[in-house]
């Protein structure tokens, strides 16, 4: 059963960074009392300043869909990140014990320029966006979720793959204190995803920071996480540590947990189901009542038109 | 031993009985079942019919066992609540998630192992609570009994239901299934726990 928070603060009414660093300033300013009263982010303590930080100079991208994104409150209550436990109300319990910051993030491989580096810098060179993109889990139930990240595209081009860098392969954390769930061994941690450089490349792919405005919360995988919105959720790996470049296909936790059932491409497809239930249909979190209808899914969820060109003459009953 | 309020009882754990479903149609009229209230009512349900049909199982050795008699008084009460969350289970699911959507639940029944599974346990259950009253038990005679064996394959279809839908945490599927494997042990070896029902009679 899911409890709902008391008191939600809505990302609008939270004083931004700037307004709230600059807040002695404006009470020294001489609006005192009166003019902080009007300022209802002010007088929050703290410790839920920190908890919901907004992320400061992020633009508008034309590959943001229009739909109605779902709620906040359902995009970081309602999710799978199994290093938190296996049920999804898990992650947002639980994931509180992640520390997030500092954050280093290895790039290994075939690369010109590998090495370890703090995250804000990598975050800090790129321009940060807003995608708004519709969200598809393998278990057939879908949100629209507005993201903030940087394109992987560009992070991928500072370090300068060889021509060798055929895929591209993604490690979460592993550290069983942080993330309990990894104390059993549900899947073979640390979990592993990975890309064909080509779909890297794709100017839909990003690697997540935010949520809603905001910095990414623990248990939608912060610090940073792969986006790549034409693929089942699960491509979407969590909590990155370290980026590889490799020259054969890389082994994914999800494939090597259920070849026949995950595959590694895993583009979103109505046609192919999962051997145990249909992918014709998804459950749209968050919208109307227990009334309402499933939503018919679309082959790349809908992101053929930026994507269908990766998978041209492939069969996509075997490269699921 | 007779239990004391012998004619509080039946109606007592009849209400006992009804509490997770008033939870759950509590929990539809204030919309306070998460995200995926469709899904959380399927899973809930399907939790439920999974219990009582191992509760109701339980009677007949916990009977032996503890010397109980009352317990079999609410053994067809007990099955019969069985069947009644295993109907609410597949209304949700038919209803609720597939919004009857005829070509779709055929393709689920005929396709997907689980789902067929399932479906047959439901199936099953008809015979035996439609066979459930005095009258029906007095016309059937030893046949009766016969057709309600059919208890043990319904349980061992609806906990390979749950293990077949699970995507990869088998822990509560296989919690279910030691039960049961527990609840069938005992029948097939009556002797044993026979003579755990004499030493249970000697203590004080």
């Amino acid at each position: 059963m899911l409890i709902k928070k008391p008191s939600d603060i809505k990302p609008s009414e939270i004083t931004d960074q700037k307004h709230y660093k600059d807040r002695r300033k404006f009470i020294q300013a001489g609006l005192g009392l009166t003019g902080a009263a009007m300022v209802p982010g002010l007088w929050l303590p703290p410790a839920v300043q920190a908890a919901r930080e907004k992320l400061a100079g992020v633009q508008k991208s034309q590959y943001s869909t229009k739909e109605k994104t779902t709620d906040y409150e359902d995009v970081t209550t309602y999710n799978n990140f199994y290093e938190f436990g296996t049920d999804k109300s898990d992650p947002a319990k639980y994931a509180h014990t992640l520390k997030t910051s500092p954050w280093t993030l290895t790039i290994e491989g075939e690369v010109a320029k590998p090495g370890k580096f703090h995250l804000e810098d990598i975050i800090k060179q790129s321009v940060l966006e807003e995608r708004i993109y519709r969200f598809r889990c393998v278990e057939a139930w879908s949100m629209v979720i507005p993201w903030v990240g940087i394109s992987l595209a560009d992070i991928i081009k500072r370090f300068e793959p060889t021509s060798r860098a055929k895929f591209v392969e993604f490690t979460t954390l592993y550290d069983p204190k942080q993330m309990p769930g990894q104390k059993r061994r549900v899947l073979s941690w640390p979990y592993v995803e990975a890309l064909r450089i080509d779909e890297a490349m794709n100017p839909l792919a990003i690697m997540a920071v935010g949520l809603y405005g905001e910095v990414l919360p623990n248990q939608s995988g912060a610090p940073m996480r792969l986006i790549v919105p034409w693929k089942y959720g699960f491509k979407n790996i969590k909590s990155i540590v370290k980026i590889r470049f490799t020259e054969k296909m890389p082994k994914t936790t999800w494939a090597a947990a259920g070849p026949r059932e995950y595959g590694f491409y895993a583009n979103v497809n109505p046609l192919v189901n999962h051997p145990r239930w249909s992918q014709a249909r998804e459950r749209v979190i968050g919208s109307g009542s227990i009334f309402t209808r499933r939503k018919k899914t679309i082959i790349y969820n809908g992101y053929g038109e930026q994507v269908a060109g990766l998978y041209s003459g492939m069969n996509l009953r075997k490269y699921f | 031993m007779n239990f004391p309020w012998s004619r509080l009882l039946k109606p007592v754990v009849f209400l006992i009985c009804l509490i997770p479903f008033a939870y759950l149609l509590t929990g539809v009229f204030t919309e306070n079942l998460g995200a995926n209230p469709v899904e959380y009512l399927a899973r809930s349900t399907g939790d439920w019919s999974l219990r009582f049909l191992l509760i109701v199982l339980a009677v007949t050795p916990l009977r032996r066992i503890t010397g109980w008699r009352f317990l079999i008084k609410l053994r067809r009460m007990l099955g019969l609540f069985a069947f009644f969350y295993v109907t609410v289970h597949l209304l949700v699911y038919a209803v609720l998630d597939l919004t009857l959507d005829w070509s779709f639940l055929l393709e689920d029944i005929l396709e997907r192992p689980y789902i067929t599974i399932g479906f047959t346990a439901w199936v099953l259950l008809i015979p035996l609570a439609v066979t459930s009253t005095n009258r029906m038990m007095r016309w059937l005679g030893k046949r009766w009994k016969t057709l309600h064996k059919l208890v043990y394959l319904i349980g061992l279809l609806g906990v390979i239901h749950y293990w077949w839908l699970i995507k990869k945490d088998l822990q509560e599927p296989i919690i279910y299934a030691t039960i049961l494997f527990v609840l069938l042990a005992m029948r097939v070896n009556k002797k044993y726990f026979n003579s755990l029902s004499v030493l249970a009679s000697k203590l004080p």
